[in-house]
């Protein structure tokens, strides 16, 4: 009951927090996407001009959406080629003090595809398979400028949604270089730093040999860790420098690192929200989609609470401490589960694996609603947006109007990307794990029986196609099979819906504003709040209804019924 | 609201229309069909091989049910439209028309016509096409179209140039041009709007359709993965063997997933708006333009007419100083005896009324009728006495009297100026009287505000739709009747230009406008509207540049279409709405039941049954309570879809409150109730 309390005392510290530093980070990232001026542009307005310099981009150059697109897309393939090339010629590369030869090539594309994509999905354990310089200069490089990517393209569909009559969104490769050079590197910085202070490392160090006191033999891994840890969990990127990610006490060694940490993960998304609002010349704007993903966020998460401190009847204890770091208890973990899974993180400091199972299917359920829970920075709040184009066109109908959103009229257009983008993942989770349940290919990487074995192979599918990147655990994933099929799911699952996102963005740039009036359906109160959370669990959750009853759900009840697999 | 008549076809025609050429326009409906044709074929194989499955019949039978249903209450909405149309449209076909072709007479047959012909129309034929009098004058009945039985005077030039094709010359004769082609009529353009092979989809239907298919195919791919789940459940509880999902099971879920609701109800609700439409005797030429209807926040309303009864009345003489008031009663009513016009046969009135002023006989011959004209602005009578000294009483606008006196040497009086600002400011328009050099007094013109106005605009302002006041008063006058009719804004001096100058601001602006006109220099300013809506007494050039026709030439017509537009768009989201809804008792009511034998071990119900909520008797019964039930809400939803969802004058807010409550937590609860007292029906 105390450590309940504990859990409970923590969480409201956790959302308070998040709260206020909202509006605070909100305006600060408004003014970086507006241009206007902030307190980091005197610091360091030169990086800007000279990325700009040396790279010959024209900074007032206004781009369409289709030319938008094409130069992320050409961005993304580069990030892609890089790291996919570093990991091949790993050996023959310096940083590379334990001599770790190259991974496979579908293990090569997969990691490669899923840090271009923020998934951070990891079929490897970072320290007995990269070398330092490809952690550095692949992943963490790309940790960077995939939660930049995932910004830039909402920074493009804010200005669709919010411009008048134009054909432009704004230039792909000035918001890239401004997420960068004034949100995540900077932030990544004092992270890092802080995080050392903590006793996360930062090395260039080989692996220490120890011998244990009881004379068992131990490696001790070294490395560059606090950096990218820190964007890591600030980029909603989620792929841990070491294997078992956040629950090693190199990358995450006190409560507070954990707090902090997890508080990283939430900070940006949520104060995008704000942003947004600022972008729509109404807080109120902004407020409401932070309060559905705060009120969704809650729900699951209380479920997940209540879940892991009652009884279950198979082990009969209640606060099941299997597979939680005693470091920070089950509150500390059941919130970061939740977090890291709403936010399209991906990080974990337990394994899920051994979450109950309702806490569990609130993780996986939380990704497959399309991680529009705060979700990946710039990601989530872009995905929200194609949930409210969805919620606007039902229900806006029902005021007796042409449903309009931000004074837009949503037509068919829209409507057809948005439900693009909605299938996309869908697609992925399903049909991928189909296949995998009932071939031999895909069920022999599988180490539980059961409805949970079920599971896993949902939540690793789900997981790629929400790029967020945690896994259940349990399932092998490092096979040709599933290495590729999460492989695409994790690019149908970017770029499935990016597309989608700036299309509707230049669709809408180019119609006209009309005036709200009393007659104007309204997005910014309680009930639209409401309206749109019950669109995202109909539309979003209908979807995985019959595969989550004979997955997590069955297991629920076999629990309950004291049965185990 | 249906006749045995309009029933019985339309139950014929729900058959006609299994034809996959019809069913694919709707694909949520075309699914149903696939999936009931699937199980029927399974149902019959199954029977020759001897396993007949009445379980999977009935599943067949609800299956084609559905779709039945769906093509039924197509069927019906087209019925009622076409019904209303149809009997315009007698009128006109067995038209024969005498066209004047290379200089001679030829009589061909109406449908022959073409655009450009021009063709003679004695006193009782029947004008056999749209068209324009160009010679002639004529009085028409047109009560065929609008069912008012007083004829109307048709003539050459001028506003009153138009004509119907199906209306009848009653007297004299006129030689009219045919201004379209034949099958693009009006009465043509909107029967093709309601008859199923013409009629188009309008954008907001296309979107929801897109919406829908979406949905269907999300629900598409959450079935056809079932199988493998279940499979690998059935694996994983230590039954490989076990039976997994039979086709029709899960053509059953599908069907009760997939928004058949809406899907099936979506092409009544679109025919049943514009036969509403048409109930109000408004013609509109394209589907479109209902939906903007309901868009419209910005309406640019006439004054006369619309917000004013149509004729200013004389209400009080106002004699200058010295001049009495009978002496200026008399004068205004001699000046007003040639007046044919509304304005001046009051003034005879009230000179009458007041004095017992008879109109006098004024011999022709000593008496000389000063008709209105554009230039003079004033009208008036010059009167021979016997003396041989002339009279010259003229009555009109205050800038063309006062020029009147200045060329008769005479002066304006301060106080009669004081006056007429006076009047003006109250809205009223001051008329002059003078008599040779002196000005005798004022004629106080008074519009009268329609009773009910106020309220009608102030409903339209709670649903953020703003009144322009168009007149072509003075800004004093008009500001003044703006304020006692409650609009919110108007537009004085008006000139046809300036209405088009106005609409286009308001669009830069963002706002879509309404507006209803009559006359030729109307035109732009209707092609240019949102919504343009032309009287039907109007001249062709404003029908043709307008997207709707009111065949009443009523002017308040524009708020009822828009209420219309509105009724339209309110149907299809709350269908919609609850059609999705309805989609999570439906759920409770499957999973459970297909669900129910997994890992049970050797018990009867295994732990997914926890999810039964609606304790359904047998996993067979939940099927097809649930099957039955996606089925019949169709059929009873018709009415509602035909009539459309109350509609209140209310704010967005409140609007959206009570249909959320009804059609979506509606939504959600009745299915609930309705599967469980199907179930419990089918095992009585």
């Amino acid at each position: 009951m105390q450590m309940m309390m504990n859990g409970v005392i923590q969480i409201a510290l956790f959302i308070a927090i998040l709260v206020i530093l909202t509006p605070v980070l909100g305006r600060f990232l408004a003014r970086v996407f507006m241009d206007e001026n902030h307190i980091l542009k005197p610091l360091l307005g030169w990086l800007e001009r000279l990325i700009y310099r040396i790279c010959g981009i024209a900074k007032e150059e206004e781009m369409s959406w289709k030319s938008f697109l094409s130069g992320l897309l050409i961005f993304n393939f580069f990030g892609f080629a890089i790291v996919f090339l570093l990991q091949v010629f790993q050996r023959q590369l310096p940083l590379n003090t334990q001599h770790l030869a190259a991974p496979s090539w579908h293990l090569s594309l997969n990691t490669a595809i899923s840090f271009i994509t923020n998934t951070n999905w990891q079929s490897y354990s970072g320290e007995t398979t990269l070398s330092y310089l490809v952690q550095m200069l692949g992943l963490t490089v790309q940790n960077f400028v995939s939660a930049a990517t995932g910004i830039a393209v909402l920074v493009a569909l804010m200005r669709g949604l919010t411009r008048k009559t134009t054909s432009t969104l704004g230039n792909f490769w000035v918001d890239i270089t401004r997420s960068i050079v004034y949100v995540l590197l900077p932030f990544s910085l004092v992270m890092a730093i802080f995080l050392v202070s903590q006793g996360v490392i930062q090395n260039f160090t080989p692996y220490v040999h120890a011998t244990t006191l009881e004379g068992v033999q131990q490696v001790i891994p070294g490395g560059p860790a606090a950096s990218q840890i820190a964007i890591k969990q600030l980029g909603t990127n989620g792929g841990g420098f070491f294997g078992v990610n956040s629950a090693h006490p190199f990358e995450n060694p006190t409560p507070f690192t954990n707090f902090l940490e997890m508080l990283a993960i939430l900070l940006i998304p949520a104060a995008l929200t704000f942003t947004y609002g600022r972008f729509a010349g109404s807080n109120r704007q902004g407020w409401t989609l932070f309060i559905v993903m705060l009120l969704m966020f809650g729900a699951g998460l209380a479920v997940s609470m209540y879940s892991e401190f009652s009884l279950n009847h198979v082990l009969n204890i209640a606060g099941n401490m299997e597979g939680k770091e005693t470091r920070f208890g089950v509150a500390g973990s059941v919130l970061w589960s939740v977090a890291t899974s709403a936010a399209s993180n991906g990080s974990v400091n337990a394994m899920h694996d051994s979450l109950s199972p309702l806490s569990g299917m609130i993780a996986m359920f939380n990704i497959m609603l399309g991680e529009v829970i705060f979700g990946g920075v710039g990601a989530g709040l872009y995905g929200m947006v194609i949930f409210v184009i969805l919620t606007v066109f039902i229900a806006g109908l029902m005021v007796g109007r042409t449903p309009e959103y931000l004074g837009k009229k949503i037509e068919a257009f829209e409507v057809k990307m948005a439900i693009i983008a909605v299938l996309a993942p869908s697609f992925v989770i399903l049909l991928f794990s189909a296949f995998a349940s009932v071939t031999s290919t895909g069920l022999s990487s599988l180490n539980n029986a059961g409805p949970h074995g079920l599971s896993q192979i949902l939540y690793a599918f789900s997981s790629a196609a929400g790029n967020n990147g945690s896994a259940f655990a349990g399932l092998n994933t490092n096979t040709v099979f599933y290495n590729l099929s999460l492989a695409i799911g994790m690019l149908i699952g970017r770029f499935g819906i990016i597309i989608p996102v700036l299309a509707i963005a230049g669709h809408m740039a180019t119609k006209k504003v009309t005036p709200s009036s009393s007659g104007t359906f309204r997005t910014d109160n309680w009930l639209f709040a409401g309206l749109l959370i019950a669109v995202i669990l109909i539309v979003g959750g209908l979807t995985f209804f019959p595969a989550l009853a004979l997955g997590p759900a069955a297991e629920h009840f076999l629990m309950n019924a004291a049965n185990a697999f | 609201m249906f006749s045995w008549m309009l029933v019985s076809k339309a139950m014929a025609q729900a058959f006609q229309k299994l034809n996959p050429v019809s069913l694919v326009k709707n694909p949520v409906i075309l699914i149903v069909g696939i999936g009931a044709l699937m199980t029927t074929l399974i149902v019959l194989i199954n029977g020759f091989e001897g396993q007949f499955s009445i379980f999977n019949f009935q599943i067949a039978i609800w299956l084609w049910f559905t779709v039945l249903f769906a093509n039924f209450s197509e069927a019906i909405a087209e019925g009622r439209g076409k019904a209303q149309a149809e009997s315009l449209r007698k009128n006109k076909t067995e038209t024969i028309a005498v066209r004047l072709f290379k200089g001679k007479t030829e009589v061909i047959r109406a449908t022959e016509l073409k655009k450009g012909d021009t063709v003679i129309c004695e006193a009782g034929t029947v004008i056999p096409a749209d068209g324009e009098v160009i010679e002639g004058i004529a009085t028409v009945d047109e009560s065929a179209i609008t069912g008012e039985s007083a004829p109307v005077v048709r003539e050459s030039g001028g506003d009153r140039s138009a004509v119907t094709g199906g209306t009848k010359v009653i007297s004299d004769r006129v030689v009219i041009r045919i201004t379209s082609e034949q099958g693009d009529t009006f009465i043509d353009r909107m029967i093709a709007l309601v008859e199923g092979a013409k009629r188009q989809k309008t954008p907001n239907e296309i979107a929801l359709t897109i919406l829908l298919s979406g949905l269907t195919i999300i629900f598409l791919l959450a079935i056809i993965t079932l199988p493998a789940f279940f499979q690998y459940s059935l694996n994983a509880s230590g039954n490989p063997g076990g039976k997994n999902l039979p086709l029709p099971v899960l053509i059953a879920l599908l069907v009760c997933l997939i928004p058949t609701t809406i899907g099936g109800l979506l092409s009544a609700i679109g025919i049943s708006g514009m036969d509403r439409l048409l109930r109000k005797n408004v013609i509109a030429t394209s589907g479109k333009a209902i939906e903007a209807a309901g868009d419209v926040d910005v309406l640019l309303l006439d004054k006369t007419g619309t917000i004013t009864l149509g004729n200013r009345m004389a209400t009080e003489f106002l004699p200058a100083r010295g001049v009495s008031r009978e002496l200026l009663a008399e004068a205004a009513q001699l000046s007003s005896l040639a007046d044919e016009t509304p304005e001046g046969r009051s003034v005879v009135i009230l000179a009458k009324e007041l004095f017992n002023l008879r109109a006098r006989d004024i011999h022709e011959d000593n008496s000389t009728f000063i008709p209105f004209t554009a230039q003079s602005r004033m009208s008036g009578v010059d009167i021979r006495d016997r003396k041989g000294n002339i009279r010259h009483i003229r009555k009109g606008s205050a800038d063309a009297i006062k020029k009147f006196i200045q060329n008769n040497d005479g002066f304006f009086p301060k106080e009669v100026s004081e006056t007429i600002v006076n009047l003006a400011r109250q809205g009223a328009t001051p008329l002059v009287v003078a008599e040779n050099d002196q000005v005798l007094g004022v004629i106080h013109l008074k519009d009268i505000v329609k009773g009910g106005i106020r309220q009608r605009f102030a409903q339209l302002r709670t649903m953020g739709i703003r009144t322009i006041m168009i007149t072509g008063d003075n800004p004093l006058t008009a500001a003044a009747i703006a304020a006692e009719a409650g609009v919110d804004d108007f537009l004085a001096e008006a000139m046809p230009e300036h209405k088009l100058e106005r609409i286009r601001l308001e669009q830069a602006n963002g706002h879509l406008v309404g507006m209803i006109g009559d006359g030729t220099n109307d035109a732009p300013a209707l092609a240019q509207a949102d919504v343009g809506i032309a009287m039907n007494t109007g001249t062709q050039a404003a029908r043709e540049a307008s997207n709707m026709v009111d065949l009443d030439s009523n002017p308040t017509k524009l708020i009822e279409v828009v209420e219309t537009g509105k009724q339209l768009l309110m149907t299809r989201g709350a269908l919609t709405t609850f059609s999705i809804a309805n989609d999570v008792a439906k759920y409770f009511a499957i999973i459970p039941a297909i669900a129910t034998a997994l890992y049970a071990g050797t018990s009867t119900k295994g732990p997914l049954s926890a999810l039964n909520i609606m304790n359904l008797a047998t996993p067979q019964s939940a099927i097809l309570s649930a099957v039955i039930f996606n089925a019949l809400i169709i059929i009873m939803l018709i009415p509602l879809a035909m009539k459309g969802v109350k509609y209140r004058p209310l704010h967005a807010n409140t609007v959206l409150m009570r249909n959320l409550l009804v059609y979506g937590l509606g939504g959600l609860i009745v299915p609930f109730i309705g599967i469980k007292l199907i179930d419990l029906l089918l095992n009585f």
